[in-house]
């Protein structure tokens, strides 16, 4: 196969611009359903993906040391170990700091969700330390869609990216079916329609919002589990700036609507790959950024969100 | 079956009700009238925790409900059709039905769904359709249909005609009174349709700024001069 090397080009940052998307869509479907449900951005939510993200590199450099050397075992019990601990603060942060406020004005949930956030984000530090953590290369190769022979571009996706890009995807639909099919995902919609009907009913909301916030923090680890892998090297002040990007992510999409989450979280993905690509990469933040303004100010409801009026 | 003694509640900073007796008998439907305001929406949700019982208490079945919460007194067995109907808009007709069945056991959903159909055939018409795209009198049908998918012992209705055209008005009247005598649910029925609801009722009060001012059977009340005066529209029409 003959690809033009600008094409060559092109498809590799489209390659990276989906594994990151698929990434940003994980973490930005926490922040849109606890909106959907609760009516608060939870801030806090960048620095569980941070945990999470810990959790699977302390899992990875306490298997290596053991000697595990099974591929599928290790990743299985990473997955395990980060998303069990991480969902489980998760349902702390909101029992500790959102729920007794419930009632309050809006300001003050967002005010103790900066404050978790700075409460975690010291708590790791000081026990893990400020510098960052590596680990071992894991799941090495890949395959080579377009060899570039005489030193002409070469596009590659590795298996790392492979195996990212499909888990994302297997989760993501078994997260849609599990809202639009199930009794739970009944629940999950009914409560972010309208709270006191859904109790009328017998529906414990208590129970549900815990339960909203335990699937965002689980979703949130698989995606610091997949960056600890995709990266290898992750400190205490990941979850500051990927917190933001998904946020945009989810603001992009329509913030409350999950099919928005996942496709701002995508968008995301692709343009900060194709601006790192085609502008200047030290500016990939920016770019971000500058969305999450133009779509504040033009479609404040986002791509797939439903305008504000609605929501009486 | 449910019993209020000397019951206050407030909604905000207001106090709604200022110490409400009543009493609903088993197999009854009991209708509480009064005008906007005069606290009737606040008991039906005071009943079920949302706002809680300041003062006084409530007894479900020889239990007092005064300290449970919202679905914790729904598991007992009330449901309620609430002020607004307060369908999910944008789930579907059967989705919101699916709802209200949660507490009913499973293998009685098919037949539960097809009474509520045989009474409101609309429903079924409509059943894949997002229950905001309803109009006002489907989505009442909605919501006592959704209400009653929970095979509930007390069945509270919040002002059920409001804002409806007389023909769907005598249609959801003749639902509550075949669910009353079919299902043999006891109905409290909150109207400001006073003449519609006491002619229904086997009882009723009459609720005033928060206090009960009077009390009698439904055809009492219909004869009272002074119910026919303000909530009839006056002595002269009937």
């Amino acid at each position: 196969m003959q690809v033009p090397p600008p094409m060559a080009y092109f498809l590799q940052q489209l390659i990276n611009g989906l594994v990151l998307g698929s990434i940003y869509g994980l973490i930005a479907i926490g922040y849109t359903m606890v909106y959907g449900i609760v009516g608060m951005i939870n801030f806090a939510h960048g620095e569980i993906y941070m945990l999470g993200a810990f959790l699977a590199l302390i899992a990875f450099v306490a298997l290596s040391a053991i000697g595990l050397s099974s591929v599928p075992i290790t990743l299985v019990i990473v997955l395990v170990v980060s998303v069990t601990f991480t969902a489980a603060w998760g349902w702390t942060v909101e029992r500790v700091a959102y729920r007794p406020l419930r009632n309050s004005p809006r300001l003050a949930p967002l005010i103790s969700a900066i404050g978790v956030s700075i409460f975690l984000q010291n708590f790791v530090q000081l026990t893990q330390g400020a510098r960052s953590k590596a680990i071992q290369p894991f799941l090495r190769g890949g395959v080579t869609l377009y060899g570039g022979g005489d030193g002409a571009f070469a596009v590659t996706v590795s298996w790392l990216q492979i195996f990212i890009v499909v888990f994302t995807t297997v989760l993501m639909i078994g997260f849609t079916l599990l809202i639009a099919r199930t009794s739970l995902g009944r629940a999950q919609r009914a409560c972010s329609q309208d709270l006191k009907m859904a109790s009328l009913l017998g529906i414990d909301v208590d129970k549900t919002i815990s339960t909203t916030f335990v699937i965002g923090a689980a979703l949130a680890a698989v995606a610091g589990m997949l960056v600890t892998l995709y990266y290898g090297v992750i400190d205490f002040f990941i979850g500051f700036l990927a917190g933001i990007k998904a946020f945009t992510a989810a603001v992009l999409g329509g913030i409350g609507s999950l099919p928005g989450a996942m496709l701002g979280g995508l968008l995301i993905g692709l343009i900060e790959a194709f601006w790192s690509g085609y502008a200047a990469a030290e500016y990939k933040d920016v770019a971000v950024y500058g969305i999450l303004v133009l779509v504040l100010t033009v479609r404040p409801q986002g791509l797939l969100g439903r305008p504000a009026i609605e929501k009486v | 079956m449910l019993e209020l003694t000397d019951v206050r509640s407030f909604y905000g900073a207001i106090e709604a009700l200022k110490g409400v007796s009543i009493e609903v008998r088993q197999g009854e439907i009991v209708a509480l009238i009064g005008a906007n305001g005069a606290g009737k929406s606040t008991l039906l949700m005071t009943i079920f925790g949302s706002p809680r019982v300041r003062h006084g208490s409530i007894n479900f079945l020889g239990q007092d409900i005064s300290r449970l919460k919202t679905h914790e007194i729904a598991r007992l067995g009330i449901a309620q059709a609430p002020e607004g109907r307060r369908v999910f808009p944008r789930l579907t007709v059967l989705e919101n039905l699916k709802l209200g069945a949660i507490l009913a056991p499973p293998a009685n959903f098919d037949r539960n769904l097809a009474r509520a159909y045989a009474m409101f055939p609309r429903l079924q018409e409509r059943q894949g359709q997002r229950a905001g795209t309803l109009s006002g009198g489907e989505q009442q049908m909605l919501a006592i249909a959704r209400a009653l998918m929970s095979e509930p012992k007390l069945l509270l209705l919040d002002e059920p005609s409001l804002g409806l055209a007389p023909l769907i008005v005598r249609q959801i009247f003749a639902a509550i009174a075949e669910i009353n005598r079919e299902h043999g649910t006891t109905v409290l029925l909150v109207e400001q349709n006073a003449h519609q609801a006491l002619k229904l009722a086997n009882r009723a009060y009459v609720l005033v700024n928060g206090r009960i001012q009077s009390t009698g059977t439904g055809a009492e009340l219909l004869a009272s001069d002074e119910v026919r005066e303000a909530y009839l529209g006056g002595a002269g029409h009937h």
